[in-house]
């Protein structure tokens, strides 16, 4: 399979229609399918084995990802904000590239070794737009698709492989085929680089949705977008979310935001107290959650806009909880909770989250982590409630173990989350001779208050378990965050040591 | 026959309608309009469709055979019924889930 079919069919039967809105030009499908080939033909004629972006999003990125596709090499979108001695090293990796990437990063790296031919992103459009190819072929089935390093807040970035078989799988099992409406369009904010970029520019095409982009996200540029392009949906991840609530709640500023229709979010933990602010400030809108990594193709789980309104309405607990659950997973996708022995859970028993289907890849250039029955180990850890719901309790290196019991630091953040004082909060392991981990605490106070160690430990013993209290506290101004909102938890646990 | 494999593109003998395989292992006697399937360089002269199956496929749906072992994606959309071994393929349905990208 390749990826290039989604954008064939959509240029075709998606004619009269937008596809791409980026620097002030509309785009149709068909003009990127033909600007594509023209760029296949270019990266063919290079001899490069893998094609990068290094640059935000922009015109330049579907036609690199089409692009690399026709052409049958992978394409490996590298992270613009790391140092440039780490992109160097990521570079010396993909030999030999072609790279595209903005003007200070193409005058810093096109030197580098690994590079075989090196373009501006405006130089690659450019050409790829003056050598269109309205009818471009493409090898059937050309294997990976797409090389990601995964952000790895742990070790050195890992080369996560999705082949084209994974991520088509991904989009025909979800997306109905020209199921957009012809108003619809979508703001996109992840970075292009981040497997919800890529996955967003696949769905939108195959569903005829026209996609907005976003290059570098603040909440007040964001609004505007929404505002003036007319936007019906969007991705965000949670703290792309929390920044919109607060400029919303806060700022002094007016947006029409009526257009807007359906927000999904994932990409990270969503503090409960963000999204329950969020249906307030949106009540019309139909916000789903989206549990998924970069080894999965995206999605794996959903929790969709019935499940909010029904958990948001309710006064069963069970049913409320669901709210701060990712939903049941995708029809083509399995979900499995295993013991440290590898031993399957019943529902409300947490262990390590298993995957298993079509869209999971599970591999990495050096080895593949998926097992003979076809299962990968996600490392993330979490439970399934009696219905399929899976709720997270973050990743399997972040448990915190006291007196071995097992406790998730998600459940402890999001009742501290609850108390009006605190902005922001992370729990992580700290030493302890007596338990030999305990729980500690990193607290951010919103600007103007004020609150006690004795008040948040109060607070946490009177909703969860004793083991649960914080024994250190840590009161700072922010907590550390990765570009696309991932907390940064090893560097938190040094300001414990 | 044909032998299956994910990602190959076929075409009509007697319409406009262009498959691509999802999903089959081993060898099929695809068809669409009751004649048999070509390679996309292939051509055929003459080939007389079978008027009972002219019902048409429809582009980005997915047509699968009884046991599912068998699916395929219309990439173009066309005149003829697709068919395997002589047993018409259906739609699959799927349930409609919201965006989540």
């Amino acid at each position: 399979m390749n990826v290039a079919m989604l954008l064939q069919m959509a240029a075709e039967a998606g004619v009269g229609r937008i596809a791409l809105t980026s620097g002030g030009r509309h785009y149709a499908a068909a003009e990127i399918l033909a600007a594509a080939g023209g760029a296949a033909e270019r990266i063919r004629a290079s001899g490069c084995r893998f094609v990068s972006l290094l640059d935000v999003s922009s015109a330049a990125t579907p036609v690199a990802l089409f692009g690399a596709a026709m052409a049958g090499v992978p394409y490996a979108p590298l992270n613009y904000r790391l140092p440039a001695e780490q992109i160097k090293a990521l570079i010396a990796r993909l030999d030999s590239l072609y790279l595209i990437a903005d003007d200070d990063n193409w005058a810093a790296h096109r030197g580098d070794p690994g590079i075989g031919e090196a373009l501006t992103s405006a130089q690659f459009l450019e050409e790829a737009l003056a050598h269109q190819d309205p009818d471009p072929v493409w090898p059937d089935d050309p294997g990976v698709a797409v090389q990601l390093f995964t952000s790895g807040t742990t070790g050195p970035p890992k080369a996560a492989i999705l082949r084209h078989e994974h991520l088509m799988s991904y989009i025909l099992g979800s997306v109905e085929f020209m199921s957009a409406e012809e108003d619809e369009a979508t703001l996109v904010s992840v970075p292009p680089y981040h497997i919800a970029g890529i996955s967003a520019l696949l769905s939108s095409i195959y569903a005829a949705r026209r996609i907005v982009q976003l290059a570098d996200f603040s909440a007040p540029a964001w609004l505007d977008l929404v505002e003036r392009e007319a936007v019906t949906s969007a991705f965000v991840v949670p703290t792309m979310l929390a920044r919109i609530v607060e400029e919303l709640e806060d700022g002094g500023g007016s947006w029409d935001l009526r257009t807007l229709r359906a927000i999904a979010y994932g990409g990270g933990h969503m503090p409960v107290s963000v999204i329950e602010r969020a249906l307030g400030l949106f009540p019309t809108v139909d916000f789903t959650n989206a549990y998924g990594l970069t080894e999965t193709s995206s999605t794996i789980t959903l929790l969709g806009p019935e499940d909010h309104r029904q958990a948001v309405a309710s006064d069963e607990p069970e049913m409320r909880r669901r709210l701060g659950s990712v939903g049941q997973a995708l029809p083509s996708v399995e979900i499995e909770i295993r013991d440290a022995d590898g031993e399957a859970l019943a529902p409300g028993q947490t262990g390590e989250i298993y995957v298993r289907g079509p869209q999971v890849s599970g591999e990495y250039r050096e080895r593949s982590a998926i097992d003979s029955d076809g299962w990968f180990p996600t490392r993330d850890i979490g439970h399934l409630d009696a219905d399929g719901y899976l709720h997270l309790g973050g990743r399997a290196d972040d448990v915190i173990v006291r007196g071995g019991e097992n406790i998730s630091p998600a459940e402890i953040e999001d009742v501290l989350l609850t108390h009006p004082a605190v902005g922001d909060a992370a729990a992580v392991a700290v030493a302890s001779e007596q338990w030999g981990e305990a729980v500690g605490v990193a607290v951010v106070l919103k600007s103007g208050a004020s609150t006690s160690e004795d008040a948040l430990r109060d607070l946490v013993r009177s909703r969860l378990r004793s083991s649960r209290v914080p024994e250190a506290f840590r009161f700072v101004d922010e907590l550390p965050y990765n570009e696309t909102g991932k907390l940064l938890r090893r560097s938190i646990k040094r300001w414990f040591a | 026959m044909t032998a299956l494999k994910p990602g190959l593109r076929l075409k009509s003998g007697v319409c406009t309608a262009e498959v691509m395989i999802v999903k089959g292992a081993g060898e099929a006697s695809l068809t669409c309009g009751g004649v048999p399937m070509l390679g996309l360089d292939e051509s055929v002269d003459g080939a007389q469709a079978v008027a009972a199956e002219m019902n048409g496929c429809q582009v980005g749906k997915r047509y699968v055979n009884d046991d599912q072992s068998l699916e395929v994606l219309c990439i173009k959309p066309g005149e003829g019924s697709l068919a395997a071994g002589g047993a018409p393929l259906a739609v699959k349905q799927a349930k409609k889930l919201p965006s989540s990208d």
